[in-house]
């Protein structure tokens, strides 16, 4: 197959634009306590029911940090084949906000804990590396809760302190497809390694997505904008695409871009500024004297290090090289960890070529229509490995599977019984068969002497017959051997 | 009853255990001592039923065991105590009631000992005089006109008053041992991360230090190992194991070294400074102490240094006291900045205000390098000064501060003037090591003087040690007439 080339390029009648797109991904810390803080994180409790005095800043309360979170972090910044820094420092961001009860958010300023690193994007134009630039530690902001009033807001913290981790990129994404590629990637790492489950309704996965725009050609950058909290990977599309048009539309009327943050109006399909460069808070970092340098040990890294688990891009090459996979095949596969473990534990007791298709074709249809993840599937791997040995052997057709398995999803029912109850076992006997082709010939004898003379193409007319004769149930090749036989005399 | 007003803590524990006196007559004798007080003005809040029904309590057990067994004491207000307010001496925490016991405070209690109530201190621990105070000025016992000292000069003055037999006060650029200097009594400011911070209100995090404040050195060591230990919930508090303080006491310093820094005699230094020090260093030689002369370069830097860290972090510390969450909120103000804005300019006093303006343009970007950046550097060539000394000396020893008690309202509209007050005492929380501050003598016009002793992290038994020594041989008496009672 011929490899498609990378076509996003914005025409316009002067010119050919080229988007270049950053990407600052917020990503929850899969914990059950908050970063600085024995408070739960758990999500959609009541208000305010998660919170401590140290989340919620009373007077003379001290932060102390939660080591599993570092761990998550120095494990994410594994997967994400990155440096892990053995220094790294906490800082105070100043502002003032009614959900920012300190007055300043914990994070990582100058000294992150993961430095550079990078992700591999399989695209239909080949495999594209996308530079990840750091992964720090901070605490999420509470929520301000603007809509039960019309005079107040109230203000929820249970989110206050929670860990995110904020996954930055270098501006090396270069359309939607690949920033949806790219975040659907990062999520796949992180749920392989189980440190963010990367639930965007949930908001433990949003971005802040960095757009500029430049003249194809050209190597220097545009001015860019940042694009404030963008939850969801299709308004990232749209967001960028609609950026990277009112850019243009600006610069070809002769205008300049402001540096600015902007947000996105996912109703209009517009990003609106939010807050230029001169209004731009000056959050006055500075290290937290509250906490000491965070320092880690190589033999630290090195334990979680020996302690992973098969990476996306490992399973994908094994998958190629041990199951004959294509890499579109097995790319599907891998994109997310419950899929490969159910096509692993199908192909333990069945035929892979006919398992993958099963799986990518069948399954994920009735998936997708009901619109279900893989570990509800209605189908247990188990009876979709024994639907599979039943057509290898011949027992029944791929046809009939069809049929045994649309009633498998609506049963969850085991498919040996379902082909015994409902009679639905292949008809393999020669002389049965042959019985009931002798029958639709001498039924159709003028078509039989049609096809004598020449009109070989009914020869599907008399399959249809028979096996409509046979409720569908005749063995293919039993019946094609017996038909060409009797039609020679 | 009048005999109590002349015990130091140790006798009253003593007595205590001894069951020679009981706790409820000690606290009453206090509650007494207290109420006749006003004038001073070193109480914020007053607890005396529960004092009382502690102490009662406490007589009841069996058992009167504890470092500090059945002790009444007052603390500074700065001091989170659980279902008694705590103000940090500032409007914006009028009404404030912690939820929670600080971890100093409860290692108090643990040892059996009373609270009786929290003491005035200037605004969020933030001057040199507790003028500052959103509940009007401390007065000094030794004079009506005289300020107490700061920042915890509501303790100094209680202490000195005799309204507690031993208090707690915090020091973050000197405000144990300038009011302790300032009213004749001892102060320590302990190693960064001896004393707990967690329940504290934070003034400047890197800084602050929670110490005792005592009549004597004997009370001094005490104390301190009363309230010293590691907590996990402060992630600074340094990890090892709980010193006895108390009973390595000893007064054997024959032999040690004790350094004179040159850079600490001051231009227009009073001589009456310069001749308590001349004492001080006759005294150690006595003793058997070997003087020698040594130089802290940097330590002309440590004001200005200390004038950029700690109100850059307290600039972010201050932050939390918005009106949202517990304390002061304004009722004027249309929309959320509008409400902030009237709450802390409401709430905070002019100290505080100038500091937070302060520490927030030294963090502000285009700032920071130029001021809180190289802050840091040079406190690390402060810090590296003292490591410098300490490989040669075991201790250093400077006048405490650069002279006695002020009159109050001689220093508010001088802001420079009153933070020079601190030049002695700030360069020892800079470098994070402890210092004691002992009374030493008078001036002439009768104002008590006090000396500190420095030395290297985690050596608080060698300068309590050196000042018991040097405390046996000064014999400093403070006899004060109580005429506020």
């Amino acid at each position: 197959m011929e490899q498609e080339k990378f076509d996003y390029y914005i025409k316009t009648e002067k010119n050919s634009w080229e988007v270049v797109i950053g990407l600052e991904v917020h990503a929850q810390v899969i914990s059950n306590s908050k970063l600085f803080s024995g408070s739960s994180t758990k999500f959609g409790s009541e208000p305010n029911t998660q919170v401590s005095l140290v989340d919620s800043a009373f007077p003379g309360m001290l932060p102390v940090i939660n080591q599993f979170c570092i761990e998550q972090a120095v494990k994410t910044g594994l997967g994400l084949n990155a440096k892990i820094n053995l220094l790294s420092i906490f800082d105070r961001k100043n502002y003032f906000y009614a959900d920012l009860p300190a007055g300043y958010q914990i994070s990582q300023y100058k000294n992150p804990i993961v430095g550079e690193g990078e992700v591999t994007l399989d695209m239909p134009y080949g495999s594209k590396k996308i530079g990840i630039e750091r992964l720090h530690l901070e605490q999420d902001a509470g929520k301000s809760i603007h809509d039960l009033s019309p005079d107040n807001t109230f203000v929820d913290l249970n989110r206050s302190g929670v860990a995110l981790m904020e996954i930055v990129s270098k501006p090396d994404l270069r359309s939607p497809s690949e920033v949806n590629s790219y975040v659907k990637k990062l999520r796949t790492i992180m749920r392989y390694l189980g440190t963010c489950d990367g639930n965007m309704q949930e908001g433990s996965l949003r971005a802040d997505v960095n757009v500029s725009v430049r003249k194809k050609g050209e190597t220097k950058f545009g001015t860019r904008c940042e694009i404030k909290n963008v939850n969801s990977i299709k308004f990232m599309e749209m967001a960028i695409d609609s950026e990277a048009r009112r850019q243009i539309e600006l610069l070809e009327s002769g205008k300049s871009i402001e540096q600015e943050t902007r947000l996105f109006d996912t109703k209009k399909n517009l990003t609106r500024s939010m807050r230029s460069k001169e209004e731009a808070h000056d959050y006055r970092y500075f290290p937290d004297p509250d906490l000491l340098p965070l320092q880690i040990n190589q033999s630290f890294i090195d334990n979680i290090k020996n302690n992973l688990p098969e990476l996306p891009d490992q399973k994908k090459n094994r998958f190629i090289k041990k199951f004959n996979l294509s890499p579109f095949e097995a790319n599907v596969l891998v994109s997310d960890l419950d899929i490969s473990k159910y096509f692993e534990d199908v192909i333990k007791n069945s035929d892979i070529k006919l398992a993958k298709n099963w799986v990518i074709v069948e399954l994920f249809a009735v998936l997708n229509k009901k619109n279900i993840d893989i570990s509800n599937s209605p189908v247990s791997p188990q009876n979709l490995a024994l639907l599979i040995n039943t057509i290898s052997s011949g027992e029944i057709s791929g046809k009939i599977a069809k049929k045994v398995f649309e009633i498998m999803v609506e049963t969850g029912d085991d498919p040996t019984k379902i082909i015994k109850e409902k009679g639905l076992k292949q008809q393999s006997d020669p002389k049965e068969l042959e019985k009931t082709i002798i029958k639709v010939l001498e039924n159709n004898l003028d078509k039989v002497s049609e096809y004598k003379s020449g009109k070989e193409k009914l020869y599907g007319f008399f399959v249809g017959e028979i096996m409509k004769a046979t409720s569908g149930k005749g063995n293919p090749k039993i019946i094609n051997d017996i038909l060409k036989e009797k039609l020679k005399k | 009853m009048s005999d109590f007003n002349k015990k130091s803590l140790s006798e009253f524990v003593n007595l205590i255990k001894s069951k020679k006196t009981s706790s409820l007559e000690i606290t009453n004798h206090f509650i007494n001592n207290i109420k006749q007080s006003k004038k001073l003005n070193s109480f914020i809040t007053t607890c005396f039923d529960q004092a009382i029904k502690s102490a009662k309590e406490f007589d009841s057990k069996k058992n009167s065991s504890g470092l500090l067994a059945g002790v009444p004491l007052a603390i500074k207000d700065l001091f989170c105590t659980k279902n008694i307010r705590t103000t940090a001496g500032s409007k914006i925490l009028e009404n404030f009631i912690p939820t929670y016991e600080s971890t100093v405070t409860n290692n108090l209690w643990s040892e059996g000992a009373i609270l009786l109530g929290k003491l005035n201190c200037d605004e969020f621990a933030m001057g040199s005089s507790n003028e500052t105070s959103y509940f009007g000025n401390t007065i000094n016992p030794v004079g009506k006109d005289l300020v107490p000292g700061g920042s915890s000069g509501g303790s100094a003055s209680a202490l000195a008053a005799n309204l507690t037999p031993a208090t707690i006060g915090t020091d973050t650029g000197g405000s144990i041992r300038q009011p302790a200097s300032f009213t004749g009594t001892v102060g320590l400011k302990p190693t960064y991360g001896l004393c707990s911070r967690w329940g504290i209100v934070a003034f400047a995090s890197s800084l602050d230090q929670a110490g005792p404040m005592t009549k004597n050195v004997e009370d001094c060591a005490l104390l301190l190992e009363a309230m010293s230990g590691y907590d996990e919930k402060d992630s600074t508090s340094i990890n090892k194991k709980k010193e006895n303080y108390s009973t390595n006491l000893n007064e054997k310093i024959k032999g040690l070294k004790i350094g004179i820094p040159k850079e600490y005699r001051i231009e227009n230094m009073p001589q009456e400074i310069d001749n308590l020090w001349k004492k001080g260093i006759d005294i150690l030689k006595k003793s058997g102490a070997k003087i020698v002369d040594i130089s802290l370069p940097h330590t002309k830097y440590a004001l200005p240094t200390y004038y950029i860290v700690a109100p850059a972090e307290a600039s972010s510390n201050l932050a939390r006291y918005d009106g949202v969450k517990y304390g002061y909120r304004s009722k004027k103000g249309k929309n959320l900045i509008e409400m902030y804005e009237n709450t802390r300019g409401e709430g905070f006093g002019d100290e505080v205000k100038r500091r937070v303006l302060i520490g927030t343009y030294v963090l502000s970007s285009g700032y920071y390098d130029a001021y809180y950046l190289k802050a840091q550097r040079v406190r690390q060539l402060i810090k590296n000064d003292f490591d410098q000394c300490f490989k040669e000396v075991d201790a250093i020893l400077t006048p405490s501060t650069p002279s006695s008690a002020f009159k109050i309202g001689e220093k508010t509209n001088d802001p420079i003037s009153m933070y020079l007050n601190d030049i002695f005492t700030v360069p020892v929380n800079l470098a994070g090591i402890p210092a004691i501050s002992i009374p030493a003598g008078h001036d002439k016009k009768g104002y008590p003087l006090g000396l500190q002793l420095i030395s290297r992290a985690l050596n608080e038994q060698k300068i309590l040690n050196i000042a018991l020594a040097m405390e046996k041989n000064i014999s400093f008496k403070q006899s004060l007439d109580r005429w506020w009672e």
